[in-house]
């Protein structure tokens, strides 16, 4: 394998880089970005970046401090536009000069990520997304013009985390979410009205199961308009209502596209064709054979290294174990850290702590009451302990002894 | 190898724990402590790996 080329220049893509790197000094590599920015990271432009409080230097992931560092060819600003499989080949286009390339390869990584849903009226001046570092500097140059109302339209993880910021620096902040609870794609109702009721403490207008229409005078938001018929107020909209894998670039490539690119349980869609990150679906055979997709940047990381290898173990024709991680997320808002590790379910314990506390441990059990999942509020250490039980497979009773509360000395 | 940890960075997501737990470790208090920061280079996979794998890129591991 002379020619790994890489599209994607953010965490998955970087983390395939350096692993591909570490394993062979001389492989020609190859990173292709439409973004025209080295590889940075995301989590910290919800919080730290649009707070004010980090400069766009910081935001840098470190295998990409120093760009020369790993000996990759660098096209950012260069979007890919179709794949031939059977040619190996990609297809680029320079988003700056408009011009076309042909690029060979012998190994492929996909790691194109997703992009933001949107809304109509998403075109209006002052109506925002975040996804981007380009998108989290727009959106603070509108929080830095201290508009005198944001409303934030979906409680997922970012639109939670951007009515957190918004509050933290002073400004008034509702949130409109068409499900009953926040987050309600990844925690349990019951973690969910934790969230509602912490947001509520902070001054923030909450209003759930309710429906949204961004309205405008043409060219400016004016506010937002709920399913319940009154107005809100706005001079900001975020819309934060999730993602859509990037694939528009495979539609001919003869690929499975179906919610993501679909490859096997080891991360392979075609000979010597890799992919990871946000747009990779497969079967994580550690829960069964059903297809997933990982938004999490954990996953990221892990899946960029594993397909790394993948691709080594292809060239190689060696065999490879199937990937088959245990997820795991956590998400910073005011001053609480909440950890998913697992699978939430509908059977829970609370195994330590409180909810009135504010820090606790929940576990989930599967149908035949096996470990599989555990929430925790400000207990990061039971977070990773609840991965590497559910990693092992670990009995009921051992969960229980393991997370249960320290002593009291410690 | 020689670890280094910034602890202005580092939130105790203890994700390296979970990869090298040898090396370092989050206690009930909430924070890391690095326990050998010049760990023997049978460990380097894994503490490379956990400086990849924190969130926070809080961990710098310098070749020595």
């Amino acid at each position: 394998m002379d020619h790994v080329v890489i599209v994607g220049a953010s965490l998955a893509g970087l983390q395939a880089a350096q692993t591909l790197r570490r394993a062979d000094e001389s492989m020609r590599i190859t990173m292709v970005g439409d973004e025209p920015h080295l590889p940075y990271d995301r989590p910290p432009l919800s919080k730290h970046y649009l707070a004010g409080s980090w400069e766009e230097e910081k935001l840098r992931l470190r295998a990409a401090a120093d760009p020369d560092a790993l000996g990759l060819e660098w096209k950012l600003g260069t979007r890919a536009t179709a794949l031939d499989v059977d040619a190996r080949t990609v297809t680029l286009r320079n988003l700056d000069s408009g011009a076309e390339e042909q690029l060979g390869f012998d190994g492929l990584v996909i790691a194109t990520g997703a992009s933001p849903r949107r809304l109509p009226g998403s075109d209006l001046d002052g109506v925002h997304v975040l996804r981007t570092l380009d998108d989290a500097t727009g959106l603070k140059a509108a929080f830095d013009a201290e508009p005198n109302h944001v409303v934030v339209i979906g409680a997922g993880f970012i639109g939670a985390e951007v009515a957190a910021t918004a509050r933290e620096r002073g400004l008034g902040v509702s949130i409109v979410e068409a499900a009953e609870t926040p987050l309600s794609r990844v925690l349990p109702a019951e973690a969910g009205e934790q969230i509602t009721a912490l947001h509520q403490a902070h001054g923030v207008e909450v209003h759930l199961g309710i429906g949204a229409t961004i309205v405008g005078d043409g060219t400016k938001v004016a506010g937002v308009e709920l399913s319940s018929g009154s107005t809100l107020d706005a001079d900001v909209v975020v819309i934060g209502i999730g993602v859509v894998p990037s694939t528009d670039w495979l539609d001919s490539s003869g690929l499975t596209i179906d919610n993501g690119v679909v490859c096997d349980a080891t991360c392979m869609a075609a000979p010597g064709v890799v992919v990871a990150g946000d747009v990779a679906r497969w079967p994580n055979e550690r829960f069964g054979s059903a297809l997933t997709r990982v938004e999490q940047w954990d996953n990221a990381v892990e899946q960029g290294g594993y397909v790394a290898r993948r691709l080594i173990s292809w060239a190689a024709d060696e065999e490879i174990e199937p990937y088959t991680p245990v997820p795991w997320f956590w998400s910073d808002q005011y001053d609480r850290k909440i950890q998913l590790a697992g699978v939430p379910t509908a059977k829970s314990e609370l195994v330590q702590g409180s909810f009135e506390e504010q820090r606790f441990v929940q576990i989930f059990l599967d149908d035949n009451d096996a470990f599989v999942g555990a929430l925790t509020w400000n207990r990061p250490r039971q977070a990773i302990q609840s991965r590497q039980l559910i990693t092992r497979g670990a009995s009921l009773d051992e969960v229980r002894e393991t997370l249960a509360p320290p002593p009291a000395e410690s | 190898m020689k670890i280094t940890v910034d602890f202005d960075l580092c939130e105790s997501n203890a994700i390296c724990m979970d990869i090298a737990p040898t090396v370092f470790e989050v206690r009930d208090d909430d924070f890391l402590y690095v326990l050998n920061e010049s760990p023997p280079s049978e460990l380097w996979e894994k503490v490379r790996e956990a400086a990849d794998r924190c969130p926070k890129q809080a961990i710098t591991v310098a070749d020595e």
